[in-house]
């Protein structure tokens, strides 16, 4: 039995207003060393964890906004958004974060690994990932 | 089966802690064999031994251990989500200058890692929260 | 392939039984546990939702968890398995994975 697994960290979750959006990016960041092949799926109000943009000096409340931009470089090859979740919002791409990634093997690189789908894709994506983090 | 078991949410406040509980003993008692039961968020809520619920109610934190007595169950509090939220072991006191600890019996506190873990060397997660 | 999607919040107060059943897939299954098994309740106007998942889905909910809500069996939306925490087990076993929708 292989030892890497298709890993889902679902988002469904603001960030700032419960503190699930950055302990669920910290499991991400310490899953990095485990290798396994990782998405992190943003739906509901998870697609709000992507909008760029995000100010907290008035908050007193550690901004880990850049940290997604960083995934790329932990390991994560997809960062997929609910479409639903981000026009019921009234979001386009325009208004989320760009996030690279390269494999530093292969020396393949992906522009942004953001990237959006509609329920069908949702649906198929979440059903062949092989374990899901809610 | 070997099972992981996660719970997010702290006794009493949310029913994730019963469930996952109920869950567990379940699993345990039909004989599967449950690897770890990782606590995070305020699931970490879940190690302290300094809670005193009435008399005539469940007794979260003991039911846990008692459990874990039993069956020999490895309970982690995520160390992160511990910190920020005060539950201390001796290491933990050591290191971070604190001057008590409040970790119940039975209960160890490690990195998020041994979520992974889990994860990956069991075949089913089964997470409880809110 | 089929996974077990559990729901443990009420529909009335999150969206996360509409979202389970909108994102899981035919021949899957879904456990309505804690203030979710509301979602499983006759009469109410998520029956209509739950009936269609039902078309090509399994519903079921924890017996103790309606109990504890006072929603006696005839209650429950005809099709809805009522299970235990024994019945939760099997649940997972028989499934792939398990998805919370929290």
């Amino acid at each position: 039995m292989s030892d890497v697994k298709k890993f889902m960290y679902l988002n469904r979750r603001a960030p700032y207003g419960t503190i699930y959006a950055w302990e669920s990016l910290e499991v991400i960041l310490i899953g990095a060393a485990f290798d396994q092949e990782v998405s992190l799926m943003c739906m509901d109000d998870g697609v709000y964890q992507l909008v760029k943009g995000s100010d907290t000096s008035q908050s007193d409340m550690k901004n880990f906004m850049p940290t997604y931009r960083t995934l790329g470089d932990y390991g994560v090859r997809h960062m997929y958004v609910d479409k639903a979740s981000l026009e019921a919002r009234g979001l386009t791409q325009d208004d989320l974060i760009e996030v690279a990634w390269e494999d530093f093997e292969t020396e393949e690189e992906v522009d942004n690994i953001v990237e959006i789908v509609d329920a069908d894709q949702v649906a198929k994506l979440m059903a062949e990932s092989e374990v899901v983090f809610s | 089966m070997k099972l992981a078991v996660q719970v997010n949410e702290g006794p009493y406040q949310h029913q994730a802690s019963d469930s996952a509980y109920h869950f567990t003993k379940a699993a345990l008692e039909k004989g599967h064999e449950v690897f770890r039961v990782f606590f995070y968020h305020d699931g970490v809520l879940n190690g302290t031994r300094l809670t005193t619920p009435p008399q005539d109610d469940r007794n979260i934190v003991n039911r846990w251990v008692e459990l874990a007595e039993k069956y020999d169950l490895d309970l982690v509090l995520c160390v992160a989500a511990a910190q920020r939220r005060g539950l201390v072991d001796e290491g933990e006191a050591q290191r971070n200058g604190k001057d008590a600890t409040n970790i119940a019996p039975k209960f160890r506190i490690s990195g998020l890692g041994q979520l992974i873990e889990a994860a990956i060397q069991s075949d089913r997660l089964v997470v409880f929260g809110d | 392939m089929a996974d077990l999607h559990t729901v443990n919040k009420s529909p009335f107060e999150k969206n996360s039984l509409e979202t389970a059943i909108r994102y899981s897939l035919a021949g899957s299954s879904i456990l309505l546990l804690e203030d979710g098994v509301y979602g499983a309740t006759k009469g109410t106007a998520m029956e209509g939702m739950v009936k269609d998942a039902m078309g090509d889905r399994k519903v079921y909910a924890l017996r103790s968890d309606l109990m504890a809500r006072a929603i006696k069996e005839d209650r429950v939306i005809d099709g809805v398995q009522i299970v235990d925490y024994a019945g939760f087990v099997d649940l997972v076993e028989a499934n792939d994975k398990v998805q919370a929708w929290l």
